[in-house]
């Protein structure tokens, strides 16, 4: 797919963001419009999946860390094929298979379940140890939010994975410096994130995480870099691409969608 | 493997170990820098592709085995009990029992087994935090004869397990010729005027005491609960049903384990008078078994005064 085609793909997954958790009225949306773009680059250019046979062998996995971004792991699977759009709406309804935060059992292309932080990271680590024995090749991604990297697990994992060098593991961390209760500096700083990562044995690159381009090429060269996991620090704005969204600052971590908004919102993402 | 008296409970887990890491290339085992204590040490040079020491981290210990299980693999993860289990609760919870991922969970040292390392190594509320998780079953072996017969089922269970286990060596009270179901309690005595129900290292506790009663007259019925879930509620109620009175007898709080599970049998089913032997609003502290078997009201008087106070109570 050409990267113009991604940030296409990326609008569409935006689109799909604001339709369903719109639909449903309140969700977590501003962490999931900043993964927008990386969504698409993952699912439109790098990944090894078959919406047609979820549970392939040997497939490339993301594991959603930040389950909270459930909303968006959804936009894109519905967009590559895994599902129809219409279930988008039925976000956290009852008995729907879109909960708010990742469940592998419930819907068709989640690779890992996820909702208590820190732990989906090390799952991830799991799921690449267990893809070295089996020497098949995959690459796994896993996605981390920047407030949850204040979870110790986090760096539990992010230590074994270094000692293990399961250079088949490509991780990205949300930086977009903000959590539910304020700004991350006000209340846990992470900075430097790189200099951690670093000190962790991951190989890190630091990019405009809604920039196509810049993640496209990080992941390429994280792709061929060998004998050590890799963290490409993406910083990006919570909101991304809709402006009540990103106004909201930190109060976007979950947040009503009036019918307005979701038409508002679905307009700007369309340039109209 | 051959089981005497002298055998290790440890010398049991590293040979069903070694058997289903032989036999089935998707096992894969994980320590937490206890390995040498849990004897799995051994297993790293026979097969060091799939024996992991991930550190002493062992939340990552836990949701790194749930990783292993969605790729396919069949992890087995191993600490001391409150490690295993305490300090990794939401990961067992989240990670492993919620994502449907089948992870064998080895805690040793239970309760007063923990012995000289103390309080803070003393699970004595590890069954009570997760009986309440829906499916995973919870295991505690009585001695090496049973843990030998219960360990090819519990590799074939198809949810999360919690083997709950002494590492040292027990007195040995099942024959070769015994049957064990992990899913049936064991019926080690029977007697007509009372039930003790116990597990773990009180299973013996308990035939002592049922020894001292029939010197009194008092005949003592004698169920071996090694797995509190799913708890065997059909044995439980018919000797309830016959003797009129139960006694619990387990190593950990009377809260949440053994005594709460079959009171809430019992409840339901049969009401009869139930009296308890465990540890009861104390946390551990360091002592050989007969210092804390003293310090806990956990010794064979103990339990002959219980089982008197639950016929009185008749």
């Amino acid at each position: 797919m050409s990267n113009q085609n991604l940030v296409t793909l990326a609008q569409n997954i935006r689109e799909n963001i604001v339709n369903c958790i719109g639909s449903l009225g309140v969700g977590h949306i501003g962490g999931c419009l900043s993964i927008a773009d990386l969504l698409a680059v993952l699912y439109g250019k790098h990944m090894n999946y078959d919406p047609t046979n979820p549970q392939m062998e040997g497939r490339d996995r993301l594991v959603c860390s930040k389950g909270h971004a459930g909303p968006a792991i959804y936009a894109v699977l519905a967009e590559v094929g895994y599902f129809p759009k219409e279930v988008l709406e039925t976000l956290n309804q009852g008995g729907t298979t879109l909960p708010s935060h990742c469940d592998m059992n419930k819907t068709p292309g989640v690779d890992m379940t996820a909702g208590s932080l820190g732990q989906g990271f090390s799952c991830s680590v799991g799921v690449a140890l267990g893809s070295k024995i089996r020497k098949d090749n995959a690459t796994i991604y896993a996605i981390i939010g920047d407030g949850e990297s204040q979870e110790g697990q986090i760096w539990e994992a992010a230590m074994y994975a270094s000692q293990a060098k399961l250079d088949n593991l490509i991780a990205f961390t949300d930086y977009n410096k903000m959590q539910l209760d304020n700004y991350i500096s006000a209340i846990n700083e992470l900075h430097p994130l790189d200099k951690k990562w670093e000190a962790f044995g991951w190989k890190v690159w630091v990019v405009d995480g809604n920039d196509v381009d810049a993640l496209d090429k990080a992941i390429t060269e994280a792709k061929a870099h060998k004998g050590q996991p890799k963290m490409i620090i993406m910083d990006t704005i919570k909101g991304k691409g809709v402006s009540y969204v990103e106004n909201a600052l930190v109060g976007s971590h979950s947040m009503s969608i009036t019918p307005e908004l979701r038409a508002q919102g679905i307009k700007e993402i369309r340039g109209e | 493997m051959e089981i005497n008296e002298k055998t290790l409970m440890k010398e049991v887990l590293v040979d069903h170990m070694r058997n289903v890491l032989s036999s089935d290339p998707d096992v894969v085992m994980l320590d937490a820098d206890l390995a040498k204590c849990a004897g799995t040490n051994g297993l790293y040079k026979e097969f060091p592709d799939r024996c992991f020491d991930i550190g002493i981290a062992e939340a990552n210990m836990a949701s790194m085995a749930a990783g292993l299980s969605s790729y396919g693999f069949k992890p087995y993860i191993s600490s001391f009990a409150p490690f295993a289990t305490r300090r990794c609760a939401d990961q067992i919870m989240i990670s492993i029992c919620y994502a449907q991922q089948n992870v064998k969970i080895i805690g040793t040292d239970p309760g007063i087994t923990a012995e000289l390392n103390g309080g803070t190594h003393m699970a004595l509320e590890d069954i009570g935090m997760l009986r309440s998780i829906p499916n995973i079953l919870i295991y505690e072996p009585t001695d090496t004869m049973e843990f030998h017969k219960a360990l090819p089922q519990i590799h074939a269970y198809p949810y999360p397990c919690y083997i709950r286990m002494h590492r040292k060596c027990p007195a040995l009270l099942t024959k070769e010729s015994d049957e064990v179901n992990i899913l049936k309690a064991r019926m080690m005595r029977e007697g007509t005027d009372c039930t003790i129900v116990a597990s773990g290292v009180m299973v013996e506790t308990a035939l002592l005491a049922s020894e001292e009663l029939q010197k009194e007259g008092i005949s003592v019925e004698v169920v071996c609960c090694h797995t509190v879930k799913p708890i065997d509620a059909d044995t439980i109620v018919a000797s309830a049903k016959k003797t009129g009175a139960v006694v619990t007898a387990e190593n950990h709080n009377v809260m949440g384990a053994l005594r709460s599970a079959v009171c809430e049998v019992l409840s339901e089913n049969h009401p009869v008078p139930v009296e308890s032997v465990g540890v009861k609003e104390k946390f551990g502290e360091v002592g050989k078994v007969p210092y804390l078997r003293k310090a806990m009201n956990m010794e064979v008087c103990d339990v002959v005064f219980s089982v008197k106070k639950a016929i009185a109570r008749k």
